[in-house]
């Protein structure tokens, strides 16, 4: 996406809303280097101090592997929930008009706005088997708290405006003409779900839900409360790194920090490429 | 506070009595440094110091408070914090500083008892009636039972817990490491919550109502069970157990500069005193004063406190060995 947009502005006729390209360009690489490109080049500085052998012992420590495992498997769960009740969330917002629709749609940033600490901590009182949830839960089999299961309820929570917040836009700008249209040339409702409008959904959808499976990655304060810390079990990557660093070793933190941030990136990037293809594929392009 | 002073200044030239009376210098501060969990004890002291300096000197002072997990402290300490006198529960976070030549290199020869006023060691907190019939170390072991503690990894007083489970088992089995370690990999699997930190732990153990046992402090321990209800739990202290020692020293490079040398030293030593000795008992900390100790003996059941350097060497070679990248708890704790 970024080569992109690049293009078009080297490419385009010159004119701009905002004066000068060179100050604006100037002023947002600034901002980019002291607010980005700085603390990164700050964590591969703590990197350089180790040899690669030392770097890959300490990423394949099978402890620090275990929590990758449960780290990755949970933010998966969550986002694909996400990804779910996200969309079902941005569809009753955008096409329904109901009392407390305000409300609804103001609580969708609740997640954002709540400390994450507070978040945990309360989701761990909720469903402890003494909390509200959890009494009803357990004699279900079902323990939340201090499982696996809570690890990705946390992540699940502080993510769902990432889905939400996505596919929203898209959905308003998307005329109700459209799905009325498919439903007169006689297409079940099925049908022009899956062939009319989820197609158009698709690149927010999976933006979203990409954004949502990073995000959940990188949490750390609501799971460390409900997450029970034991190690191979339910220890996160953010735990591993915060050990870490309870320990003075830097290198190793950044180290740790930085198969995530691999991660993290090489995902987003896969996100932004396919979506260039979908949608070149969509307005009827040859990809 | 500056506040406070400039405002005395002000009124003071209002009111015409100029700026040179030798009363309106700016009172001295000093700063204290400590843990988490001893803002209600040092509240409790400071007054008492302050009342206790000026009919010794006539001079009016103000204790700052500064309260965080100890490491964290010892790190705010490192990058400028100027505090005058480091009050921590881990003798690791002030030879921290005296490494980085903040602190004297002989600071616990330089005050006694370690540098330590006062000690305590781990105990247990178990539920009513003591229904898992917990009291020593190797009743923790047992099947089914649940031990919360906090994850030695990232809390001083979680690694406190498992050198204590260690020393103990250690002496059990007259040094085999082979039945040690498989003790203490028993011990470890049953720990039903890792918390971050002790009151973390306090929390799941109290609020969430997990686990038969929870291992803090022993001053922490009683304190809980004083503030939740002497009828819900017990405090059991086992008949060994480990020496916990609160270390104190002067931050010699701060309370130069901020010209509080005096009253820094002055400020530990009366941790000493009767007096002090006497409130912090009462806060369940073990204390070394004669009188103090007698009058609260049957608060403190007598054990036997092994100290760290009889289980493991010194903090450095506990650190490593033990809590470092790879070192036993990691291996203990493989799968």
């Amino acid at each position: 996406m970024s080569t992109r947009s690049f293009a078009i502005g080297l490419g385009s006729t010159p004119k701009r809303v905002l004066p000068g390209f060179g100050l604006s360009l100037g002023i947002s690489l600034t901002f980019v280097s002291l607010m980005l490109l700085l603390p990164m080049t700050g964590l591969f500085g703590q990197l350089a101090g180790l040899s690669l052998a030392e770097y890959w012992t300490i990423i394949t420590n099978d402890r620090v592997v275990a929590s990758y495992v449960v780290t990755i498997g949970a933010a998966a769960v969550a986002a694909i929930v996400n990804a779910a009740f996200g969309l079902l969330l941005a569809w009753v917002l955008v096409r329904y008009e109901f009392p407390g629709k305000r409300l609804l749609d103001a609580l969708m940033d609740l997640p954002f706005a709540l400390p994450t600490a507070v978040a945990g901590i309360t989701l761990a009182t909720l469903y402890a088997s003494n909390g509200w949830m959890g009494r009803l839960l357990e004699p279900l089999g079902l323990q939340v708290a201090y499982t696996w299961v809570g690890i990705a309820l946390a992540m699940a929570f502080t993510s769902i405006p990432f889905v939400v917040r996505t596919v929203q836009p898209v959905l308003e700008d998307m005329p109700h003409e459209m799905d009325e249209a498919a439903l007169t040339l006689g297409a079940s409702d099925i049908t022009g779900f899956r062939r009319v409008i989820l197609p158009h959904l698709w690149p927010a959808l999976v933006t979203g839900t990409g954004l949502a499976f990073v995000r959940s990655l990188g949490e750390f304060g609501a799971i460390i409360f409900i997450a029970g810390n034991m190690p191979y079990e339910t220890e996160i990557t953010a735990l591993m790194i915060f050990v870490r660093l309870q320990e003075y070793d830097y290198a190793g933190a950044s180290a740790i920090a930085s198969v995530v941030l691999f991660a993290s990136l090489a995902l987003l990037l896969v996100i932004n490429i396919w979506q260039g293809r979908f949608i070149k594929r969509l307005h009827g392009g040859h990809g | 506070m500056r506040l406070t002073s400039l405002r005395r200044t002000l009124l003071a030239a209002a009111l015409g009595i100029g700026l040179a009376t030798p009363a309106l210098a700016a009172e001295r501060e000093l700063l204290n440094s400590s843990y988490d969990i001893a803002r209600e004890l040092f509240s409790a002291i400071n007054p008492e110091f302050i009342t206790h300096w000026q009919a010794e000197n006539g001079e009016e002072v103000e204790i700052q408070q500064s309260h965080g997990g100890s490491s964290a402290q010892a790190r705010a300490i490192l990058q400028g914090l100027r505090a005058d006198v480091v009050t921590y529960n881990q003798v690791t976070d002030v030879q921290v500083l005296a490494d980085a030549g903040l602190v004297a290199e002989d600071w616990q020869q330089q005050l006694p008892n370690n540098a330590s006023p006062y000690y305590s060691t781990t105990a247990f907190l178990v539920r009513k009636d003591n229904p898992k019939g917990i009291e020593s170390w190797d009743d923790l072991v047992e099947e089914g039972v649940q031990i919360v503690f906090p994850n030695p990894k990232t809390s001083g007083n979680g690694r406190y817990t498992y050198l204590a489970a260690w020393g103990f088992a250690d002496q059990e089995y007259g040094g085999d490491e082979e039945r040690v370690h498989d003790f203490m990999r028993t011990f470890l699997r049953n720990v039903a919550v890792f918390d971050t930190g002790g009151r973390g732990a306090t929390t799941s153990f109290i609020e969430r109502g997990i686990g038969d046992v929870l291992i803090s402090f022993e001053s922490e321990v009683n304190n809980i069970r004083q503030e939740y209800g002497s009828d819900d739990y017990e405090v059991i202290v086992p008949p060994v157990s480990i020496l916990a020692e609160f270390p104190v020293a002067v931050v010699e490079s701060n309370a130069e500069r901020n010209g509080n040398q005096d009253l820094a030293q002055a400020y530990l030593e009366y941790l000493y005193s009767e007096e002090a000795q006497r409130m912090l008992a009462g806060f369940n900390y073990r204390v070394h004063h004669e009188a103090v100790v007698e009058e609260f003996a049957e608060n403190f059941p007598a054990t036997e406190l092994l100290t760290v350097e009889e289980i493991g060497g010194s903090w450095d070679e506990v650190m490593d060995t033990h809590f470092g990248s790879g070192g036993l708890l990691d291996q203990l704790q493989r799968r």
